[in-house]
């Protein structure tokens, strides 16, 4: 192994190229991907413990399923970035269009910045922690994971969540059906202080409220349907 | 003495109206069930062949060799498949079936040379295991979805719709949520799983296209991705699946079956099978893709005469799922007393949701699984997917065709008129097309 990291132009070689190089059992362990001007579905499907700097702004779907890698986007990020990742650490170090974490079941996905609307969508086990606001229907439908968010949250947050648990500094528009304000008990302080540390994010765990499922909503029940 | 008319049941307020009307009053909430949808509907009964006489020239039945392998999806991927037959097993979940069924689907499947089709909840190691070419459904809730298993797939179907409720979500009830589907569902034991109506990170055609740019990236640009569809704006979907990028094209059908949804929805939405197929094959013409772009077809094929007609319309293949559970032994008379201690019978059963199958097929209970014998199933599947091929090449030849694919609207003639507005053949004995001519 090698520290010196092999480098992708974007502008000499294209997706499917790097892709397939990436996505090879004896893939590079430290790449860099240059001049990626918004391409979609970069750096996705990986599954090695391998480390890959994009060196610009993504288009859809970036990082997209990744296993057992570590991507960063040294710039802004399109619609699903970090889709479905099972494992791994996807980081944003701007902002992320909408659906970002959307059905992840693991790994850590971090946006520097602000992710649009529905972010953690259908999430099934991510870590998602965004630095700033993120955008109305996050969450929805959340399974399981944690999302973190340190600026402000849109309308309908957590809407019909399940066992997802949310984190947020700022304000909240709106809460989604059957998502409500918790107790911040010292287990998730423990739990929020360790999120923030590992995605790098300086703030206090303290000025964060808790939100998740009143679990109301979890057997369909007619005396309900006005809710939904 | 007095006169007493004879009892009249009124059309609009008939006993079923009736009874769903005092269904609803006492429980003050929809029914949902299984199965599809069981109002009479116009369908490939209504069409027949033109069997050759003179200026035709038949095949000879049982001497002449009558082609039924199909390619699907050789448009971009390295990989497509290729199938003995060109009937194949629709997208069913484990959770909504037993394992026990999944594995006789496969297989059933396998020993003909056909696809099964995952479903909402991800892959089993058995489902895998006993499919020889296994589809791995792409669907809103992407429960279970896993790019281990994306990978070990044969082909990839992104699922938009079904046509026993287009636009409308999944719900498999908490009852039959046991630990291990739960699991690979990421959900708690016991809740609905309510399955999204929707994909969550794309919302429209154009994401779609870039939807299928990953999965081919993902998966090496080796599978085929096909596109499945509920049959409604069928003509538009067509399109736009294909702009997409589509290399195959799966339209489902009103009379489509489906686990658990609500009857109003099973009953109402969507159009029928046979009005889908000529606007899916319109909206391949015109692209300059038909049969470069392959069309299946689901949604009430249950005889060799739906699989021929359904392609002499234009499809490439069909998919059966409420038959090949049919053939499984649901419904069975075998079970005829079980059926009636659960209030229904055999031929009627269509509580799926309900977990209480005594057939053994839509359940989750490890005692019910038992009464379906994988091997059996399989067996009788395979019997079945033979007897429905057969059925075809018999229809074929006398058609005078070497091959399933040959098979064409010019075979084919309208019993009424509706049916002859919808599939854009004739009125029998006549040249008139309503709308056409």
């Amino acid at each position: 192994m090698t520290d010196t990291a092999t480098t992708f132009d974007l502008r000499t070689t294209t997706v499917r190229s790097t892709n397939k190089a990436l996505q090879a059992a004896g893939a590079p362990a430290r790449s860099v991907i240059t001049a990626p001007r918004g391409a979609h579905a970069l750096a996705c499907g990986l599954d090695s413990d391998i480390d890959v700097t994009i060196d610009g702004h993504v288009g859809y779907y970036c990082a997209g399923m990744n296993q057992h890698a570590t991507v960063t986007v040294a710039g802004n990020a399109g619609v699903g970035v970090a889709e479905n990742m099972m494992s791994g650490t996807v980081r944003v170090q701007g902002d992320a269009s909408q659906s970002a974490g959307a059905t992840a079941h693991g790994g850590l996905l971090v946006i520097e910045g602000n992710a649009a609307a529905r972010c953690g969508i259908s999430m099934k086990g991510v870590d998602i922690v965004v630095g700033g606001d993120i955008g109305h229907m996050s969450a929805f439908m959340g399974q399981a994971g944690r999302l973190v968010v340190c600026g402000d949250a849109g309308e309908a947050l957590g809407d019909s969540l399940y066992e997802a648990r949310i984190y947020v500094r700022g304000t909240v528009a709106s809460l989604g059906a059957d998502c409500i304000k918790k107790e911040m008990a010292a287990e998730h302080l423990a739990e929020l202080t360790e999120l923030l540390a590992a995605a790098g994010i300086d703030a206090d765990p303290t000025d964060f409220t808790r939100y998740g499922s009143a679990r109301q909503l979890y057997n369909f029940h007619v005396d309900n349907a006005a809710t939904y | 003495m007095t006169f007493n008319p004879p009892l009249r049941e009124s059309a609009t307020f008939d006993r079923g109206v009736i009874a769903e009307i005092q269904r609803a009053a006492e429980t003050g909430i929809y029914d949902i069930r299984g199965w599809g949808a069981k109002r009479k509907l116009p369908h490939f009964d209504d069409l027949l062949f033109l069997g050759a006489s003179m200026s035709r020239y038949p095949l000879e039945g049982y001497r002449e060799r009558c082609g039924s392998d199909v390619v699907l999806g050789d448009r971009h991927a390295e990989f497509p498949l290729h199938l003995d037959i060109p009937i194949t097993i629709a997208g069913m979940s484990f959770g909504a079936l037993s394992g026990q069924a999944k594995e006789a689907l496969g297989r059933g499947a396998s020993e003909v040379g056909t696809s099964t089709t995952t479903g909402d909840g991800g892959m089993t190691p058995e489902e895998r295991g006993q499919s020889k070419h296994l589809v791995y459904q792409y669907l809103p809730s992407r429960y279970g979805m896993n790019p281990d298993d994306l990978r070990k797939a044969d082909a990839i179907e992104i699922v938009l719709g079904q046509g026993a409720k287009p636009g409308g979500g999944g719900m498999l009830l908490g009852q039959k949520i046991t630990e291990r589907v739960a699991g690979m569902r990421t959900l708690p034991l016991g809740v609905d799983q309510r399955s999204a109506c929707r994909h969550p990170d794309w919302t429209g055609p154009d994401d779609l296209a870039i939807k299928i740019i990953e999965l081919r990236e993902i998966t090496n640009w080796e599978k085929p991705i096909y596109v499945k569809v509920g049959a409604t704006r069928t003509y538009y979907d067509v399109k736009l699946a294909v702009k997409a990028g589509a290399d195959v094209v799966v339209v489902d059908g009103m009379q489509g079956g489906t686990a658990a949804t609500q009857d109003v929805f099973i009953e109402h939405v969507g159009i029928p099978t046979l009005a889908a197929i000529p606007q899916a094959v319109q909206a391949l013409q015109e692209m300059g893709l038909h049969r470069k772009v392959q069309l299946i077809v689901s949604g009430g094929i249950r005889s060799g005469a739906d699989v021929a007609k359904a392609m002499a319309l234009g499809a490439d293949a069909v998919a059966i799922g409420t038959a090949a559970l049919i053939a499984l032994g649901d419904n069975s008379p075998r079970f005829a007393e079980q059926y009636r201690e659960l209030g229904s019978d055999a031929g009627f059963y269509d509580d799926f949701q309900a977990g209480r199958d005594p057939a053994g097929i839509t359940t989750q209970d490890p005692e019910l699984a038992r009464n379906l014998d994988p091997v059996e199933g399989g067996r009788r599947l395979a019997n079945y997917l033979r007897v429905l091929t057969m059925e075809a090449q018999t229809l074929a030849r006398a058609c005078g065709k070497s091959h399933l694919r040959n098979l064409e609207p010019e075979d084919l003639v309208a019993l009424t008129i509706e049916a002859s507005a919808m599939a854009r053949v004739p009125l029998a004995g006549t040249t008139w097309i309503p709308g056409r001519s």
